[in-house]
């Protein structure tokens, strides 16, 4: 029954990842998927460092940079028939040279967890950004190297010319990696990683060594890394230095944890949303980096298990049937939330415009007019009052669908 | 021939001496009981054996193998295992993954990643069985650090246990605990630790002298006595340096 229920989530997500394209089939919208897939393989890989195994790491980019760098350079190779083989093993390549990375940085990086690796994951992570700015010949500069996928034997007559046909092949690597970043954690090593992530010296009193049980994490999360940063080159056919500096690694440790590190779909949440931010949010305002900022803050004091421990916190009334007792609380509480969010954003975007006029949910707002601050303001704190009158509502309700029954008690 | 033998055992923190040349023979299947005052280097005595730290001089055999400065992971896959008086546990995982965590070693799964633990028929029914033996199994799927303490003692119990360690070190194991969590903390220590050599650092004397087959008392890092029960409680050293003192407490 455990196995149906396992094999029924894993056959949904491989048919959402394949019917994706027949609802929103628009170039951006795939542009969007193909974005998605490469995030969602590298928040997992990035999961298994931090969410797994207990490691900050500030250079997550650099296993998916080179990964990518190397991939970039394989296509060339193709195009220029020095190797010859299709493209679709192109991730697979990415991975070997971020497991090859991760072995050689790991050797020495993972003695120690806490403050002792995140900065050496940071000073690693600075060093190689800094070098691929001086080996031209391999990382190209700030221009970077660029390849052509479309140079690579077809298979069964898809060359890879479009969009789509790239979206199917790295929908198929994301439910590869994704399985395998599963099973991992259902090894002696992945529950080793757990148990050294929560007491690295009792794990040594029944038999394991810390360091090597984090190696093993470090190498495999640096190699589906490498095949994020894989994805990335056949998506994008370049790579820059931008690909595996700080800012890259500092946005898959947002993803990571605006999803939830301590759930494995935590990552993926996280990388949809983010992907979204970045791709559609950035169309619309150019202040999405503060939001993006804002929303980790707020993830950070109110939802610190993450977007995935937020659904989860839900489990216990699921079960007993007292979920829809919460859905009309939510509602009070909700509605307000959001207007007070909207008039926010209103503020925000009115203090940065330099236009006249913003035009926002339909409406006209002249920021040059007192008026239109003082009721947007008075709207926002009409939105906040009315959150602290019905929170309490919501709190007894949530209080109620999660208390313990006398009879299940002790 | 003992199955743990510490000669001249000295440890140094700085040019401070803790623990001042220990001599002392465990036999296999022994149940041995190490009391001392507070500060009398008995905590340290436990980390020196377990390999939590380095001994300045001196050597500590285990069965056939010299184990002084070795480290824990090693010492713990020779079939030592042991608790803390503090309690150590892996507080985000369920009860079921800390038994079972602390059975891959000897079972042989070291550092697989190919063993899907789901198929592991044999390492699961052990997991259970272990769990049984320590009246966790209806808590099996709680997170352990959410366990009340006396359980979280108890699964402590069944991680040092659950290796099948031929020689068991608890140091501490009913402290903090009520007289009835005591009374039944040391029936489940009677029954997990049959037939298996025990070590164990304990303050309260009813416990020692029901549990032990020996007594050493370790007083400033020396131990200045060591024999059976009665013979320790009529001492009039030990008296004097130790159980007098707790007399006059209790």
């Amino acid at each position: 029954m455990a196995f149906l229920k396992k094999s029924t989530i894993w056959i949904a997500y491989l048919l959402a990842l394949l019917v994706l394209p027949q609802f929103f089939n628009s170039i951006l919208a795939i542009s969007i998927y193909n974005q998605m897939a490469i995030a969602i393989v590298f928040a997992l890989s990035y999961n298994m460092l931090l969410g797994q195994g207990g490691m900050l790491s500030f250079g997550h980019a650099v296993y998916f940079g080179l990964g990518g760098f190397l991939a970039v350079h394989t296509l060339i190779m193709i195009e220029f028939e020095t190797v010859y083989f299709s493209i679709i093993f192109i991730p697979l390549v990415g991975g070997v040279i971020g497991l090859l990375a991760a072995i050689f940085i790991g050797s020495f990086s993972t003695h120690k967890a806490g403050t002792v690796f995140a900065m050496i994951s940071l000073g690693i992570g600075e060093l190689i950004a800094a070098s691929s700015l001086i080996f031209v010949s391999f990382f190209g500069g700030e221009a970077g190297v660029s390849g052509d996928r479309t140079f690579g034997p077809p298979l069964f007559g898809v060359e890879f010319l479009q969009d789509v046909e790239i979206y199917y092949l790295a929908a198929g690597w994301v439910f590869i990696a994704t399985v395998f970043m599963y099973l991992f954690t259902q090894t002696p090593a992945g529950r080793m990683a757990n148990a050294v992530r929560d007491n690295p010296e009792r794990a040594e009193f029944i038999g394991y060594s810390a360091r090597r049980v984090r190696f093993i994490s470090f190498c495999a999360a640096g190699f589906f890394a490498g095949i994020a940063g894989g994805l990335f080159a056949l998506n994008y056919e370049f790579i820059t230095e931008e690909n595996l500096n700080a800012a890259t690694s500092g946005r898959v440790l947002l993803m990571a944890y605006i999803g939830g590190l301590g759930y494995f779909i935590g990552p993926i949440v996280g990388a949809v949303i983010l992907t979204l931010m970045n791709s559609l949010l950035s169309n619309y305002s150019e202040l999405w980096m503060l939001y993006l900022g804002i929303l980790f803050l707020l993830t950070v004091m109110f939802l610190p298990r993450g977007f995935a421990g937020f659904i989860m916190m839900h489990q216990v009334a699921w079960i007993r049937g007292k979920l829809h007792t919460l859905f009309i609380p939510y509602l009070l509480t909700g509605i307000p939330a959001l207007i007070l969010i909207l008039s926010c954003v209103a503020l925000l975007e009115m203090s940065h415009i330099e236009e006249e006029v913003l035009h926002y949910l339909g409406l006209e707002l002249n920021p040059a007019t007192l008026l239109t601050w003082v009721i947007t303001i008075v709207i926002a704190s009409a939105s906040l009052f009315a959150i602290r009158l019905t929170l309490p509502r919501l709190r007894a309700a949530w209080e109620a669908a999660n208390a313990i029954p006398d009879s299940e008690d002790g | 021939m003992a199955i743990l033998s510490l000669k001249d055992v000295r440890k140094n923190f700085g040019k401070t001496e803790i623990i001042r040349g220990v001599n002392l023979d465990i036999e296999r299947g022994e149940k041995h009981a190490i009391i001392g005052p507070n500060g009398a280097g008995k905590s340290t005595l436990f980390h020196l054996i377990s390999g939590l730290y380095g001994v300045t001089h001196g050597t500590i055999q285990f069965k056939e193998h010299l184990i002084q400065n070795r480290t824990p992971y090693e010492i713990s896959r020779l079939g030592l295992a042991r608790s803390f008086q503090v309690t150590n546990i892996f507080p985000r995982m369920n009860v079921f993954e800390n038994v079972r965590c602390a059975l891959f070693w000897p079972h042989g799964y070291r550092y697989s990643f190919w063993h899907l633990l789901g198929r592991q028929t044999e390492l699961n029914e052990r997991t259970l069985q272990v769990l049984e033996q320590i009246g966790l199994q209806d808590k099996m799927h709680f997170p352990a650090g959410e366990l009340a303490y006396a359980q979280q003692r108890a699964l402590e119990l069944g991680i040092a246990i659950a290796s099948g360690a031929e020689v068991i070190m608890l140091d501490e194991p009913v402290a903090g605990m009520s007289h009835s969590e005591a009374e039944n903390a040391v029936q489940l220590i009677r029954g997990i630790t049959e037939g298996k050599t025990l070590i164990m650092v304990e303050h309260d004397m009813s416990i020692v002298f029901d549990v032990a087959d020996r007594i050493s008392v370790l007083v400033y890092g020396e131990i200045i006595a060591c024999d059976k029960p009665e013979n320790i409680r009529a001492n009039p050293q030990v008296q004097e340096a130790y159980l007098g003192e707790v007399a006059v407490n209790a």
